[in-house]
């Protein structure tokens, strides 16, 4: 059986090499090309193919985040030039990773990886977010969030993200009067959040400091936090004292 | 700690001048006529002794009242605290000396040249510490200008770039051999201009440029038709001297953060000419406001900044701007015509 593929890279160049390899080795059916993060969620979402082979630092979207939108089963190869921190990354759960520029002999090995793990139904190990999480650098936050509605695939600045919320397996942006769901677990986001701009004040809550208006006593135990948009999220005893040591006692 | 107990020789050194120092001070006592030779030497040996090490402390005081970035009444008021603390120190201490000597009444004619030598020696060592802190710093401003070279030599090839480039060559290869062959040619001329530079401090505009030029040429056929350059540049500039490699990361950095982030790709625009005998360069490029967040962000232009600084001092500046998708960085410095 072919594995049907699709190859994501903005330079024409190194599509070309590898349409040249692949053509060559013959067991790949190449679906799509496509130029930028935005079209290779797309084509990904509409082709459903066995294989990806995405290059890192692209327009509109980069690897990680493309690889945050896509619903597994597909294989993803990764083909870069140079990047230590992805490096890491590749390790943990992409099916390979072939550096620029790569041999038919590492391309063929590559390709047997693929199948191998396309034939074997065991669920990976680590979830695509929590993997990107994994690639980040050290000490560097996340600037956005990138969500998939449908086909669609809406960008949130941080600057715009009011609260997260944990809903089961899922999270719950909130931004502009809207939300967003994501398959992402609330420890993972908020592993990837600037601790000085966002706290965790309850379980299932994270908030945007500059988000809160006022905190209200609720219960004997337990407060609530008022959002400029009015919104309340449940603050617990150590989100309380959390938001006293980042806003001061006055709040 | 104080930089004096860095090694035994300067401390002796500093010993050895309060030794003579003391025995200046015995005959100043003397001289009002109530004290003897070895009275005298009694109460300043021990006294010298003891004030070497108060007029040490300015050091901690000097250091956390700079020159130049302190206020001056603030600084003023401080030192002339401590000096008149450090002063009633030694008041006091020759005191008790005179005293437990039992020569008390007769220290006290000389009281009034004691107060003002007190104060004079620990202004003294007040000034020297200043001019101390000055030698340490500019001594690591040298280290820094040398981590900047250092730095800026060490990045001229980006793995990234060059990788990228091998494997455009490698796709050329099959599908276009003639443009293969050029790609090597051009790769090859701009490896071999930035091998030489590492010795030299200055090369000429004329050469910079150049470089930019062939790196530019490498990157159009990666690039294609995304990648578009448009250079105005003055024949006067040519001969002005310049820190190898100043150019070549305004120019990395608008590819990298520019044209590479747009779908379309865009413009790269170089300008330079001479401004009131200083060569000013200017590069614009369209970039993607909303593009991914880069992982190396600013690192060559942090570079290029300091090596600016560190070479020109105030005589230099690298300004950036963006403004909606268009950045650009303008940077000017001295044009001197022969090499510095």
């Amino acid at each position: 059986m072919k594995l049907r593929a699709i190859i994501v890279d903005d330079e024409e160049l190194a599509r070309q090499i590898l349409r040249e390899y692949l053509d060559k080795a013959g067991e790949v059916e190449i679906v799509a090309e496509c130029a930028n993060g935005f079209e290779a969620v797309k084509a990904v979402g509409e082709l459903r193919p066995d294989l990806l082979f995405l290059d890192i630092q692209m327009p509109k979207l980069d690897g990680f985040e493309v690889l945050e939108l896509i619903d597994p089963p597909v294989a993803v190869i990764f083909v870069t030039a140079y990047d230590q921190y992805a490096l890491k990354a590749f390790d943990a759960a992409a099916v390979d990773y072939l550096l620029k520029p790569f041999s038919t002999d590492r391309l063929a090995k590559a390709l047997e990886r693929a199948r191998a793990l396309l034939s074997d139904p065991q669920p990976r190990a680590l979830q695509a977010s929590d993997l990107a999480a994994a690639a980040r650098p050290p000490g560097q936050m996340l600037e956005r969030v990138v969500v998939k509605d449908g086909t669609r695939v809406n960008i949130i600045p941080i600057a715009k993200l009011d609260y997260v919320e944990a809903q089961d397996d899922y999270i719950a942006l909130h931004s502009e009067k809207k939300h967003y769901l994501k398959q992402q677990t609330i420890s993972s986001i908020e592993a990837q959040l600037d601790p000085a701009r966002f706290a965790r004040v309850h379980r299932s809550y994270i908030v945007n400091l500059e988000r809160i208006a006022r905190i209200e006593p609720y219960t004997k135990d337990s407060r609530v936090a008022v959002l400029q948009d009015g919104s309340q999220l449940p603050v617990s005893r150590s989100g309380y004292t959390k938001l006293k040591e980042l806003l001061g006692e006055n709040i | 700690m104080h930089p004096i107990f860095r090694n035994t020789a300067t401390l002796s050194a500093y010993m050895g001048l309060w030794t003579i120092l003391a025995a200046a001070l015995a005959a100043l006592m003397r001289i009002p006529g109530d004290l003897n030779w070895s009275q005298a030497l009694s109460i300043s040996v021990p006294l010298c002794l003891l004030y070497a090490f108060v007029c040490l402390t300015p050091w901690y005081i000097c250091r956390a009242l700079p020159l130049g970035s302190a206020q001056v009444t603030r600084l003023l008021i401080n030192q002339l605290a401590a000096a008149v603390l450090a002063c009633t120190l030694w008041i006091g201490a020759a005191r008790l000396l005179a005293f437990t000597m039992d020569l008390g009444p007769r220290l006290n004619p000389a009281v009034p040249q004691l107060v003002v030598l007190g104060l004079l020696l620990y202004l003294m060592s007040v000034a020297l510490h200043y001019a101390l802190l000055a030698v340490e710093a500019s001594r690591e401003a040298a280290v820094q200008t040398r981590d900047a070279e250092l730095r800026a030599l060490k990045s001229q090839i980006n793995p990234h770039f060059l990788f990228n480039c091998l494997n455009s060559i490698s796709a050329l290869t099959s599908s276009d051999p003639v443009r293969a062959r050029d790609m090597c040619v051009l790769l090859s001329d701009f490896l071999r201009k930035t091998l030489g530079l590492g010795e030299r401090a200055s090369i000429s505009w004329r050469e910079e440029l150049e470089l930019a030029r062939t790196y530019l040429e490498v990157e159009q056929v990666r690039f294609g038709a995304r990648l578009k350059v448009e250079m105005q540049v003055d024949d006067g500039c040519a001969d002005c001297q310049v820190p190898p490699l100043v150019l070549q990361p305004l120019i990395e950095n608008a590819i990298k953060h520019g044209i590479a982030t747009m779908v379309e790709g865009g413009t790269i625009r170089l300008e330079g000419h001479i401004e009131d005998g200083r060569l000013a360069v200017r590069v614009e490029n369209s970039f993607d406001p909303e593009a991914p967040s880069p992982r190396r962000h600013g690192l060559g232009l942090r570079n290029v900044r300091d090596r600016l600084r560190t070479r020109f001092g105030d005589a230099a500046h690298l300004h950036l701007a963006a403004e909606h998708d268009r950045f650009s960085a303008e940077m000017v410095f001295p044009c001197h015509k022969t090499i510095s």
